[in-house]
């Protein structure tokens, strides 16, 4: 098996879903700096925030990242080459339709956005076509997402927990459901690229 | 979230609803509606066939199902910068042409930003030439707005957010603590006007000079929306104002070109067509 397919990936995904926490910004960062021009699908992205900051942090994740990120606005459609953040102090979800819905509902792990919702809602739209990621992070948060990914038949992925600077979040994600791979940010990295190959062929 | 509910269950809530008691929750956006039941299951201990039951069997039910079911997580001067928008910028504009005015407060939940807008006026000294009419389909949340009595634990945040909106006091000055508790001043609500009113089925019943409606239209699918942002377009006398949330947009909608955009950042709009 050659290094550019070591994953074992096809072309039928439709989107990937990450999450994080304390201690991701930098892996998210170096993902996003690091993806094909040609990535072929929409990445939508739920990272705990500071609550009554709403500016600042999409530039912050714009500046490296190839493709501008944006924090899409109620209802606004899913759309290949967007690279989309959860807005502060609102939970995203994906609805049927691949369009996104916010909601100001209870927090959840003490969390708004909660990356359970956006996974959660997320695998219930794309199943078996969705790949999630879940990165470093200090609460529990994710975890039950990660195990709707599994359970409606996408790939899960977290950040290698020893990389982490806080490994609650992956390990909760290790204890609820079965992980497809456990990967340093440089092997998300390669995972990215080789996905990418799968949809120019 | 655990469990899962299948579209056709909730299809069989919301018609049962509809039919029976006239709520129209038949376009509601899917995912947070379906978060809504999962709650009411697990916190009521029911199963879909007896949720369905129970709705069918006993009416008195209803207000307590629609207490959950509606959303009624909120806090006060939520988004600091638009309520400095608002007592900078926008009421100084409506003041050019009307002494006196009228806002509604369109699902105005457990009352929180009818508090907010309240003592903006207070302290703008216009408090007393303002009327305000706050609305919400949910009976038992207009009845605990009116007491203005909020658990205390909740006012760290409510502070916080006072002192980013950078008012002339301090939020303690209009409230007193007791018991984990903390009441509001009456003399705020002198001159609000709390009503029943269902924004999806509800008529038009008065018109304003300004109407917040921020984060409530986002648990409606976006026909319901267009219909509602009509209603909202009507409601409104010609160069009124409508606020709607941070992440929530008009820029699609059918009554679009009849608005114009006050202030992007904040999502002001103002009436500039009947």
């Amino acid at each position: 098996m050659g290094p550019m397919s070591r994953f074992n990936l096809n072309n039928s995904y439709k989107a990937v879903v990450i999450g994080g926490s304390a201690g991701s910004f930098q892996g998210i960062t170096k993902i996003l700096s690091q993806l094909p021009k040609t990535f072929p699908l929409p990445i939508i992205m739920c990272l705990h925030r500071l609550k009554h900051v709403r500016n600042g942090f999409v530039e912050a994740l714009s500046i490296k990242s190839v493709f501008p990120v944006t924090e899409p606005n109620d209802k606004e459609q899913i759309k290949k080459g967007g690279v989309y953040l959860a807005p502060s102090n609102y939970h995203m979800s994906v609805e049927l339709g691949n369009y996104f819905a916010m909601s100001t509902e209870e927090m959840i792990n003490n969390s708004r956005p909660a990356i359970d919702i956006t996974l959660g809602t997320a695998a219930f739209v794309f199943r078996d076509k969705l790949i999630g990621i879940l990165l470093s992070g200090a609460n529990r948060d994710g975890g039950l997402g990660m195990k709707h990914i599994h359970d409606k038949g996408g790939l899960t992925i977290v950040q290698e927990p020893t990389e982490c600077m806080i490994d609650t979040m992956p390990k909760a994600a290790l204890s609820l459901t079965k992980i497809d791979h456990v990967l340093k940010v440089d092997e998300i990295v390669s995972l990215m690229k080789e996905l990418d190959k799968q949809y120019s062929k | 979230m655990v469990q899962d509910i299948d579209i056709s269950d909730l299809k069989r809530i919301t018609e049962l609803i509809y039919s029976k008691y006239g709520y129209d929750f038949r376009n509601y956006a899917m995912s947070s509606f379906k978060r809504r039941i999962l709650r009411i299951i697990e916190l009521k201990n029911l199963s879909i066939e007896s949720l369905l039951k129970k709705l069918n069997d006993s009416p008195a039910f209803i207000n307590e199902f629609l207490d959950e079911l509606t959303v009624n997580v909120t806090e006060m001067f939520r988004d600091p910068s638009f309520w400095r928008v608002m007592r900078d910028e926008i009421i100084p504009g409506i003041l050019l042409n009307h002494k006196t005015f009228n806002i509604w407060h369109a699902g105005c939940s457990s009352g929180e930003e009818v508090i907010s807008m309240a003592i903006l006026l207070k302290e703008m000294g216009i408090h007393n030439d303002v009327s305000l009419f706050a609305t919400d389909l949910d009976v038992n949340i207009l009845e605990k707005a009116k007491t203005a009595t909020y658990p205390s634990k909740n006012m760290e945040l409510n502070e916080k957010n006072y002192i980013r909106f950078e008012g002339k006091w301090s939020l303690r000055d209009y409230y007193k603590e007791e018991n984990g508790k903390v009441t509001f001043d009456k003399n705020l609500y002198n001159n609000v006007t709390f009503r029943k009113h269902d924004l999806v089925v509800g008529e038009i019943f008065n018109k304003f000079d300004l109407i917040l409606c921020r984060n409530v239209m986002i648990y409606f699918n976006q026909a319901l929306q267009n219909e509602v942002l009509k209603k909202f377009h009507e409601s409104l006398f010609k160069y009124g104002y409508l606020c709607i949330g941070s992440k929530e947009s008009l820029i699609w909608c059918d009554v679009a070109n009849r608005f114009l955009v006050a202030n992007n950042e904040e999502k002001v709009y103002k009436k500039i067509k009947d």
